[in-house]
């Protein structure tokens, strides 16, 4: 009963907000609505059972606890005079379909006018119903920290009169990106091993994809988050990262490589062809046995093309050097200005070790060792040392 | 809505003196452009920060310095109050303004409103 109930609330909070924010024009009305009517769910579902359109329930009991609230605070008469309209437009509120506003509600989170840390919060706290505790400890902050972004971000949203709705076409683009960036970002926080922010950002994909059907690159995105997360369990082996050419396939969800594919052939279908659909492309390959390094190197390439990014060319030479050796992988990566990326120094260290060039080989590894903070991924630099060290003395 | 949009010169008086005479044209006609704009209440021409006095009271004395509050570059070169349904439509106005793309900047305030 707790695990269904648990199944609704999470399904149904981003959807009940957004249509009360919709209706309200106010966050934090419609936020404090909300947990009163889920609230009384949780107390009165587990006794009386689960009403036939939980929905319906909640956004109802939400807008009722809304009304109740707007009549004790009689000064704010703009909000009531609205409320008042919308009861005499009874019809879409007594209704069992409510509309959907959830994706009114993203766009206002990811707004580019709020700070891009603003945007991730405010988007897990509303869309992903995290409570502001959660989303501190997931970002390692502390929660007063988190509960003052929130704050502000909802302040602004509302001095600024930032814009509830889906951008207009010319806009939609752009704003696109900037929702799909908010996603990408926390399921790559979640990626290094907080797990439960790449399974936020999977269902945040999820919602997307379900809302925005005709859009390549949210069908990309999630392709991508799919791919990357099927080969979770096999990254780490006792808490220790382990690489693709070590990882135990066995342990690859495949039933997860299999909807990843799914994703990314409907996003090939709608003809996209933009970095997120590229990278899911090359995810896909990834998981593919053997690996076809020449066509992951050409998909890297155009990335590159796309976005300019010395990073994406990194990721270029360490699929060339599987094609072409370890040479033409360095000669790559020695052109690229990125001194103070981590992964730089680890890719130089690994294709000088795969030459035999030792020394340089450790220099390298320190280096990536230096830029890196505790954790797997420093442990893994550690053992890489201790292994050039065992081939030619104290490192 | 009301916005108060400040427009930041940075280096754009520089750059626009540099352009060929059409497009420092161009520049004038998009200034004439966005005071057109529906919504627009053009504040009065302002002149330069270099001639700027800032006014500050310690103790109950006042003290005079010469020169705008922040520095040169940064003070603000000139504003518009503007009326508009939203954040977007603001920032589509002030998308327009020739020193946001001479590299100076507009800062969209909105205007404090109780209700």
């Amino acid at each position: 009963m707790v695990a269904a109930l648990e199944r609704v609330f999470r399904e149904e909070w981003g959807r009940v907000l957004a249509t009360l924010i919709g209706f309200l024009g106010d966050f934090d009305l419609a936020e404090e609505a909300a947990q009163e009517a889920f609230a009384m769910a949780a107390d009165r579902w587990p006794r009386d059972g689960v009403p036939s359109n939980p929905h319906a329930w909640l956004m109802r009991t939400a807008r009722n606890r809304a009304t109740d609230r707007i009549r004790r605070e009689r000064t704010l008469t703009t909000k009531y005079a609205l409320l008042v309209a919308g009861n005499s437009a009874e019809v879409p509120m007594q209704a069992t379909t409510f509309p959907d506003e959830r994706l009114e509600l993203i766009f206002t989170c990811c707004h580019p006018a709020l700070a891009v840390e603003a945007q991730v919060a405010l988007t897990l706290r509303t869309l992903g119903g995290l409570s502001t505790d959660e989303i501190a400890r997931a970002f390692l902050v502390p929660e007063g920290t988190m509960a003052q972004r929130l704050v502000r971000a909802k302040r602004k949203i509302k001095a600024a009169r930032i814009p509830f709705r889906v951008p207009p076409a010319h806009l939609l683009c752009e704003r696109l990106d900037a929702v799909l960036a908010v996603v990408y970002l926390i399921f790559n926080e979640g990626y290094g091993g907080r797990d439960e922010l790449a399974a936020e950002g999977i269902w945040l994909g999820r919602a997307l994809a379900e809302l925005l059907p005709d859009e390549p690159e949210v069908h990309g995105l999630l392709a991508m988050m799919l791919l990357h997360d099927s080969r979770r369990e096999a990254r780490f082996g006792d808490g220790e990262l382990v690489l693709l050419g070590d990882q135990d396939r066995s342990r690859w969800n495949t039933e997860q490589i299999a909807a990843g594919r799914a994703e990314l052939d409907r996003a090939l279908a709608l003809g996209g062809r933009g970095p997120y659909v590229l990278q899911a492309a090359i995810a896909s390959l990834h998981a593919e046995m053997p690996c076809d390094w020449a066509q992951i190197a050409a998909l890297y390439g155009e990335l590159g093309r796309l976005t300019g990014s010395s990073v994406v060319e990194l990721n270029r030479a360490i699929a060339v050097a599987e094609t072409e050796g370890p040479e033409a992988g360095l000669r790559i990566v020695d052109q690229l200005g990125l001194d103070d990326f981590r992964y730089l120094h680890s890719t130089r260290g690994e294709l000088l070790r795969r030459l035999g060039r030792t020394d340089e080989a450790r220099a390298a590894y320190r280096r990536a060792r230096q830029l890196t903070d505790d954790g797997a991924e420093r442990r893994f630099l550690e053992r890489r040392l201790t292994e050039l060290a065992g081939a030619t003395g104290p490192g | 809505m009301k916005y108060v949009m400040l427009i930041y010169q940075g280096d754009a008086l520089e750059r626009q003196a540099a352009l060929p005479e059409d497009e420092q044209k161009q520049v004038y006609a998009d200034y004439q452009g966005v005071n057109e704009t529906p919504g627009v209440t053009s504040g009065p021409p302002m002149g330069l920060a270099e001639n700027a006095t800032t006014v500050r009271v310690e103790g109950g004395k006042t003290l005079t310095t010469d020169g705008p509050f922040v520095g040169m570059k940064e003070a603000v070169g000139g504003f518009f109050i503007l009326e508009a349904d939203d954040l977007d439509a603001a920032i589509e106005v002030a998308s327009r303004v020739p020193a946001a793309r001479y590299g100076g900047a507009v800062e969209i305030r909105p205007s404090e409103v109780y209700w």
